[in-house]
C-alpha cells in the first residue's frame, strides 16, 4: 500500500481533500436549490472520508478505513431521511428553494 | 386507657371542627348543631373523668406523644400535662362551650354560614384544649396562636361589613404585639435552662439558688407578662377587646369573656414560679391590673350599647384578677376566673337573647321594659349581675372579695381603685339593667309587637349558667376553701394559706358590700327614680364625652403608632421601592433593547444561518490552529 503513497504523495490528497470540502462549502452557501446543497454536504463528506483513508495509510492503521466505513453506512441513512425531507418540502410548497422556506422567522 | 381519653378529649372538637367544614354545608343546619355540641360534649366528659381521677389521686397525668424538636442539649416533647390547674380549665371550658354551642343552634339558625360558625366555634374549644393541655410552652404556644385566628375568624364572621372586618383586624394585629412578647419570653427560658416544660422548669428554677441574681429571669417574666396584656386585654393592649364585640355574642360569651380573655391568667398561674422570682414585674402587673380595671369600669359607665358596657366590664374584671396575680395571690386569681366564667357568660348570652328579641337592637336606649316580655333572660341576668356587684352571697361577693382582701394586705392603695372600681361595676350593670329591663320600652312600635321571650335552646344555658353564678361561690369559701386546698399541690408555696377570718375580714367584707349597694343606689335614683335616658350622641358633654369616646385611646393609637408606621410604609414605597424597582424594570429594559437589535438576525434565512455557521466553525478552527 505504501507504493500508492511513493507514486503520488501524500499532500496531494490533502490538496485535494481541502478543495472538495471547499467546493462543499460554497456550494451550500451559494446555490439555493435543496438538491444542490444536499449533494454539497455530501461532497463535504467525501472530502472528509478520503482524508481518513489517506491518513490511514500513511500510517498503516486500518482504524481510519473502519471509521470511513461506518460514516458511508451512517451517511446513506442520512441521505435516505434527507430525500424524505426534501419530498415532503416539495409536496408542501411544490418548490424546493430554501429561500421560501421561512416560517421559522420569529 | 386513660391516654386514649386525653387523647379523645383534645381531638372531639376537631373531629367536629373537620365534619362541619367539609360536609357542614351538605348535611344542613341541624346535624352541624348537633354535631359540633357533641363534639364538645365528650370532651367535657373526658374532662369530668379526669377530675375525678385527680381528686381520687391527686397525682397529674402526662401524655408523652413524640420527641418533637431535638437540639444538642435543647429537647421539646410534643406531650400534654393534665394536673389540678388544666383539669379545672378543661372544665369550665367544654362546659360552657357546650352550653353556648347549645345556645348557638338556636342563635345562629337563620345565618346561611352557619356550618361555618360551628366550624370555628370547635376550631377555637381544639385550640384552647391545647393550650390548657399542654405539657410545655411551644404547645402551649401552639393553642395561643391558635385561638388568636379562631378569635379573628370569628369577630369578622360577618364579613360583608367592613367595620367588623376592621375589628378583627385590630384584635389580630394587637395580639401579634402581645404575642411577641410572649415568644421573646420563651427564647429566654429556653436559653436559661434549656428546656420548656413545665416540670423541669420548675425543678431547674427552684433547684438553682443562683438564678435570683440573673435579670434575665426578670426580662423573661415581663416578657410573658406582655403576651398576656395582648391576650389578656390589660393595659396597653386592651383596645381590641371592646371592638371584638362586632362578633356574633355567643363568640363573645365563649372567647372574649369566658374562656380566652382568661389565657393570659393560665399561663400567668401557670408559670407562677418564674413570676415568683421576679417581685418587681409582679408590682408591675399589680398597677396595670388596677389601672385596667379602674380605667375600663369608668368607661363601661357610659356606654349605651349593651354589649360595649358587658365588654368593658370584662375587661375590668380582667384587671381585678391581674390584680390578684401581681400579689401572688394565684388561687385567688383562679377562682375569679371560674366566677366570672360563669356570671360573664351568663350576662353575654342574656344581652344575646334581648339583641335576639328585638333583631338586632343593641343600643340601650332603643330598649326598656323587657322584664315582662323576657322573664327567664331577665332573672338570670339579673341573679349575674347581682353576681358581678359583688352582692352577698352570690359567686361574685366571694371571688371580689378575696381579691380586694388580698390588695388591702398588699397594698392600700390598689384596695382603694379595686374597691371604686367595684362600685363602678355596680353602678354600670345596674345602669344595664335598668335601662333594659325597667321603664317604658323605647323601641319602634313594630319591634314592640314581636317582643318574645327566646326558645328554650336559649333559655336552658342561661338558667345553667345563673344557677352556677349563683352557687360558683362555694367552691372557695373563706377559711375553707376547697379550691385553695385542690390547688395547693401545684402552687405549693404556703405564703397565701387562706386568710383567717378576722375582724379586718368581716370589715372589708361589709365595705364591699356597702360599696356595691351604693353603686347600685346611684343607678336607682338616676334611672329608674328619674327615669333618665342616656342622652343622644351629639348631647354627650364633659367628662362623660371623655369617657364615651373611651378616653380617646383609639385616636391616640392612631397618631402614635398607626399613622407613624403608615407614613413610614409610604415613605418607602415612595422612595425605596421605586428605586429598587426601576434597578431591577432597567435591567428588563436592557435585554428588551439587546432582543430589539438582535431580532433581525434571526430573519428565516436559511442561507444565512448557514453562512454563519460556516463563518462560527471557520473561526473556531483558525483559533484552534492558527492563532
Amino acid at each position: 500500500m505504501q507504493n500508492i503513497l511513493q507514486q503520488i504523495g501524500i499532500e496531494n490528497y490533502i490538496y485535494l481533500s481541502v478543495i472538495l470540502f471547499c467546493i462543499g462549502i460554497f456550494g451550500v452557501l451559494y446555490r439555493r436549490n435543496a438538491i444542490i446543497m444536499f449533494m454539497s454536504i455530501e461532497i463535504m463528506l467525501n472530502a472528509v472520508n478520503l482524508l481518513f483513508v489517506a491518513f490511514s495509510t500513511f500510517h498503516q492503521d486500518a482504524q481510519g478505513q473502519v471509521f470511513v466505513f461506518f460514516s458511508m453506512a451512517v451517511a446513506a441513512a442520512e441521505v435516505a431521511v434527507g430525500l424524505a425531507i426534501l419530498v415532503s418540502i416539495f409536496r408542501n410548497l411544490s418548490s424546493i428553494d430554501i429561500d421560501n422556506l421561512k416560517n421559522l422567522k420569529g | 386507657m386513660e391516654k386514649n381519653l386525653a387523647l379523645v378529649l383534645l381531638l372531639a372538637p376537631l373531629c367536629g371542627f373537620l365534619f362541619n367544614v367539609f360536609l357542614g354545608k351538605k348535611a344542613g343546619k341541624g346535624i352541624v348543631g348537633i354535631v359540633g355540641t357533641l363534639s364538645i360534649l365528650v370532651s367535657f366528659v373526658a374532662s369530668m373523668y379526669f377530675f375525678s381521677l385527680i381528686q381520687s389521686t391527686g397525682k397529674p397525668f402526662q401524655v408523652d406523644l413524640f420527641k418533637w424538636i431535638t437540639l444538642e442539649k435543647f429537647n421539646v416533647n410534643f406531650s400534654f400535662l393534665l394536673d389540678q390547674l388544666s383539669v379545672l380549665w378543661l372544665m369550665f371550658v367544654t362546659g360552657i362551650g357546650t352550653l353556648i354551642h347549645m345556645y348557638s343552634i338556636s342563635y345562629m339558625h337563620d345565618d346561611e354560614n352557619m356550618h361555618k360558625f360551628f366550624a370555628y366555634l370547635n376550631l377555637f374549644v381544639f385550640f384552647m384544649i391545647t393550650l390548657v393541655m399542654g405539657g410545655n410552652l411551644l404547645i402551649l404556644f401552639i393553642g395561643w396562636e391558635g385561638v388568636g385566628l379562631c378569635s379573628y375568624l370569628l369577630i369578622g364572621f360577618w364579613y360583608k361589613n367592613q367595620d367588623y372586618n376592621d375589628a378583627a383586624k385590630k384584635a389580630f394585629i394587637m395580639n401579634r404585639v402581645g404575642d411577641l412578647g410572649l415568644l421573646i419570653g420563651l427564647f429566654i427560658l429556653g436559653y436559661l435552662f434549656n428546656t420548656l416544660d413545665y416540670a423541669t422548669l420548675k425543678t431547674a428554677i427552684l433547684s438553682n439558688s443562683d438564678i435570683l441574681s440573673n435579670p434575665l429571669v426578670g426580662i423573661a417574666a415581663l416578657c410573658l407578662f406582655i403576651g398576656a396584656t395582648g391576650k389578656s386585654a390589660q393595659i396597653p393592649l386592651y383596645t381590641w377587646l371592646p371592638d371584638a364585640m362586632a362578633g356574633p355574642t355567643p363568640v363573645s360569651a365563649l372567647i372574649h369573656a369566658a374562656t380566652m380573655v382568661t389565657a393570659g391568667i393560665f399561663m400567668v398561674t401557670r408559670m407562677h414560679f418564674v413570676f415568683d422570682l421576679a417581685p418587681y414585674v409582679q408590682d408591675v402587673i399589680a398597677v396595670i391590673g388596677a389601672a385596667t380595671a379602674i380605667l375600663a369600669a369608668s368607661i363601661g359607665l357610659v356606654q349605651n350599647d349593651i354589649k360595649k358596657v358587658l365588654a368593658y366590664s370584662t375587661v375590668s374584671q380582667l384587671g381585678l384578677m391581674f390584680l390578684a396575680l401581681g400579689f401572688g395571690a394565684y388561687e385567688v386569681a383562679v377562682f375569679h376566673v371560674i366566677t366570672h366564667a360563669f356570671f360573664k357568660a351568663c350576662l353575654f348570652l342574656g344581652s344575646g337573647s334581648v339583641i335576639h328579641g328585638l333583631h338586632g337592637e343593641q343600643d340601650m336606649r332603643n330598649m326598656g321594659g323587657l322584664r315582662k316580655a323576657m322573664p327567664i333572660t331577665f332573672w338570670t341576668m339579673m341573679i349575674s349581675t347581682l353576681a358581678i356587684s359583688g352582692i352577698f352571697p352570690l359567686s361574685g361577693f366571694w371571688s371580689k372579695d378575696e381579691i380586694l382582701m388580698t390588695a388591702f394586705h398588699g397594698n392600700i392603695v390598689l384596695w382603694v381603685v379595686g374597691s371604686i372600681a367595684s362600685i363602678m361595676t355596680a353602678f354600670y350593670m345596674f345602669r344595664l339593667m335598668y335601662l333594659t329591663f325597667f321603664g317604658e320600652f323605647r323601641g319602634t312600635e313594630e319591634q314592640k309587637h314581636h317582643l318574645h321571650e327566646s326558645p328554650s335552646l336559649i333559655t336552658i344555658p342561661l338558667i345553667i349558667l345563673a344557677i352556677l353564678a349563683a352557687i360558683g361561690g362555694l367552691i372557695s369559701l373563706p377559711g375553707n376553701s376547697w379550691l385553695n386546698h385542690y390547688l395547693a399541690p401545684l402552687l405549693s408555696k404556703g405564703e397565701h394559706a387562706a386568710h383567717h377570718l378576722g375582724t379586718t375580714e368581716y370589715v372589708l367584707m361589709a365595705v364591699a358590700t356597702v360599696g356595691a349597694l351604693l353603686g347600685i343606689g346611684l343607678a336607682y335614683s338616676k334611672y329608674i327614680k328619674n327615669g333618665e335616658v342616656p342622652p343622644q350622641d351629639s348631647e354627650i358633654k364633659g367628662i362623660a364625652k371623655t369617657l364615651y369616646n373611651k378616653y380617646y385611646v383609639d385616636e391616640a393609637y392612631e397618631t402614635l403608632f398607626v399613622n407613624p408606621i403608615y407614613r413610614l410604609s409610604h415613605f418607602f414605597r415612595n422612595y425605596f421601592e421605586v428605586f429598587f424597582s426601576e434597578v431591577v424594570f432597567a435591567f428588563g429594559k436592557i435585554a428588551n433593547a439587546i432582543a430589539i437589535q438582535g431580532k433581525s438576525i434571526q430573519n428565516g434565512n436559511i442561507g444565512l444561518y448557514l453562512f454563519a455557521f460556516v463563518l462560527g466553525v471557520s473561526s473556531i478552527l483558525i483559533y484552534l490552529f492558527l492563532v
